[in-house]
């Protein structure tokens, strides 16, 4: 009963059958030609980078409902995608110190006391800010269950109360823009403080190493969280085209081309911004949380305001209010992005200059942002709709 | 004849200049009004202030055999009492279809939680069919609102007032930019409409609300100037003096 409703459904709407159907032979082709389970030709290195475009992609989609549908530019949801990681990355730290302290301890005489395991424990992950003491903020790190419920808690919870405080007093367009990012550069400042609880600029490492799983190689570890990755955009490519295609998809949309009547036909426009405020900080939360283990570290630069300009940037050139065109977008300009600021890229020698990529990729990027915005607003999914309907012509 | 709503010497300043100036009237349950008056009359105001828009300096809007009073609501909560507004330029959403528009508009529950659950009835589905009867848009129903005529938005724009079933309709210059064969459905459906409800039209056009053959009342710097038929209304000094002498 529940497949064959999935099943018609897909029908219904090719365009999310195709969706899935790529990312899934994507992803087994991935896990084929990877060291994990088989070929080994692809460096795990590049499951990583792979995996941690998914998450991006995941992030992207959650742009797009806010901005592309919904019509509120949020140049701060990598604040709620930095917060999915710390909160994630807390138990991964903590539980993994834990463990080494108990496993040195296990030549000693005695056993160690729960006070002297919290004690090391803490040198172990305050030493470098001159603590020893575990702050209040980690009071739940031990608890895997509950710091996963926080990854989705803490950024809803700071989503609710800004959006609240923004929505309800009309604050609109531009200068909803500038508070989203006074906001992100906010938190990153005080993260960036020793006593922040959050071990400052040095941030928390580490969390590539899953706690309990030291004898599993990378190459494993990196294929489940690609795997993971992968499902999880899918779900939520599926959740997010429910969402837009339900009749609150018309009235966000309504809310982006022409508020004062969405208003005027009596919905509070403010409870709506704020459901798709809060639903996409908690998307971008657990793409975060997702990403980080991947990457392996997270300090408070990962706030910085730009961070949510990229985004911004991705979600553009892929194409607003096309969840298909901000996956593209977000993978196509991150996975260019990399590659050209990694170093890898040749330089181009003109005989009186020569093309250094590190250098004259942003001046690029930005370039191509301002040509689409001027002259294909639609982005790269507006050139797929283009190619559709000239097919179905 | 109980009155619907009751404007009560209402006056409202900008930057001190008076918009609205000790301004009352009375509008009944069906009754078709036209405002007129030159341009900083307060018409717009007025609309402003009773959707909830804009407060009044002082004085009151009761709405209602109950008298409740508008002035602490929120503009959704004012339409969700039955106040429906239509603005000066067709404003519909035209990046989605006809159908779309009215489903929007139709008198359900306006919470987002049941919004996202919300799954089509037959009952919404007739309604839908009647509503672009008409408002003669039977054969756009899946057409884009952007790609309708200027004077069917207009109607389009009518339709998803009547689809929130008000019990007042505030109509700002329906006529603009309209043919003439359009202009004379307006007229037929604004009457119409009128039989059930009460319909405020705000207009410019003096051949238009001759048309419309209702009371009339002339604003003028925030105030009523004159108010009855349209033959009464012509041949009052005052009004000439200010309005139709020029």
């Amino acid at each position: 009963m529940e497949n064959t409703l999935i099943t018609k459904y897909l029908l219904k709407h090719p365009s999310v059958l195709i969706f899935l159907g790529v990312l899934a032979l994507f992803t087994l082709s991935v896990v084929i030609l990877a060291e994990g389970f088989g070929m080994g030709l692809i460096s795990t290195s590049f499951v990583k980078t792979l995996g941690k475009t998914l998450c991006l992609c995941i992030i992207a989609i959650a742009m797009d409902l806010v901005w592309g549908f919904c019509g509120i530019l949020s140049l701060g949801h990598f604040a709620f995608f930095a917060l999915g990681g710390y909160m994630i990355g807390m138990w991964l730290m903590f539980a993994r110190t834990k463990l080494i302290v108990l496993d040195a301890a296990q030549n000693l005489p005695l056993p160690l006391t729960p006070t002297e395991i919290s004690e090391a424990v803490g040198t172990q992950i305050f030493g470098v800010v001159g603590g020893a003491e575990i702050p209040a903020i980690w009071a739940f790190a031990d608890l895997f269950w509950v710091q996963l419920a926080l990854v989705v808690l803490v950024p809803g919870l700071l989503a609710l109360v800004f959006g609240w405080l923004a929505f309800r007093s009309r604050v609109n367009g531009v200068y909803l823009s500038i508070l989203t990012q006074a906001m992100t550069l906010a938190l990153a400042l005080y993260l960036f403080q020793n006593d922040s609880g959050l071990r400052g600029n040095n941030g928390l490492s580490g969390l590539q190493n899953i706690p309990g799983f030291d004898a599993v190689p990378q190459a494993l570890i990196s294929i489940w969280f690609f795997i993971a990755s992968a499902a999880a955009l899918g779900f939520i490519y599926l959740a997010a085209y429910a969402v837009v295609s339900s009749k609150l998809g018309n009235i966000i949309r309504g809310i982006r081309d022409n508020e004062a009547r969405v208003r005027f036909l009596g919905y509070n426009v403010e409870s709506y911004k704020l459901f798709v405020f809060v639903l996409t900080a908690i998307i971008a939360a657990v793409a975060g949380a997702l990403y980080y283990p991947q990457a392996g570290i997270i300090n408070p630069a990962e706030l910085a305001p730009i961070a949510s300009i990229y985004l911004a940037v991705w979600v553009a050139i892929g194409g607003r209010g096309r969840l298909y065109g901000a996956v593209i977008g977000a993978a196509f300009v991150s996975l260019l992005s990399s590659y050209f600021t990694g170093g890898q890229a040749p330089d181009i020698p003109f005989g009186f200059a020569t093309l250094r990529w590190t250098e004259w990729w942003l001046v690029l990027l930005g370039l191509s942002f301002v040509a689409v915005t001027l002259y294909a607003p639609k982005g790269i999914g507006g050139l797929i709709d283009h190619l559709n309907r000239k097919g179905s012509a | 004849m109980t009155q619907l709503l009751h404007v009560d010497n209402i006056s409202v300043a900008f930057d001190g200049f008076k918009a609205i100036n000790g301004l009352s009237f009375d509008i009944a349950r069906a009754e078709l009004r036209a405002i007129i008056g030159p341009n900083g009359a307060g018409k717009t105001t007025f609309m402003d202030i009773v959707t909830g828009k804009t407060r009044p300096d002082s004085g009151d809007v009761r709405w209602g055999d109950k008298g409740v009073s508008l002035l602490r609501r929120t503009e959704a909560q004012i339409v969700q009492l039955g106040i429906g507004r239509k603005f000066q330029k067709p404003t519909v959403f035209e990046s989605q279809s006809v159908h779309d528009n009215l489903l929007m508009a139709l008198a359900n529950n306006r919470n987002p939680f049941s919004v996202l659950s919300y799954k089509s009835s037959q009952n919404d589905i007739d309604r839908i069919e009647a509503l672009v009867g008409q408002i003669n848009l039977q054969d756009q129903l899946a057409a884009l609102a952007g790609e309708l005529s200027h004077g069917q938005k207009q109607w389009l724009e009518i339709g998803m007032l009547l689809a929130q079933d008000p019990q007042l309709l505030l109509v700002d210059e329906p006529a603009a930019g309209m043919t003439a064969p359009e202009r004379a459905v307006t007229v037929n459906l604004l009457k119409e409409l009128a039989q059930t409800r009460a319909v405020v039209v705000v207009e410019h056009d003096m051949e238009f609300i001759r048309q419309l053959e209702c009371r009339i009342t002339v604003l003028h710097e925030g105030a009523v100037l004159a108010e009855g038929q349209i033959d009464f209304v012509m041949q009052n000094q005052d009004v000439i003096d200010v309005y139709l002498g020029r």
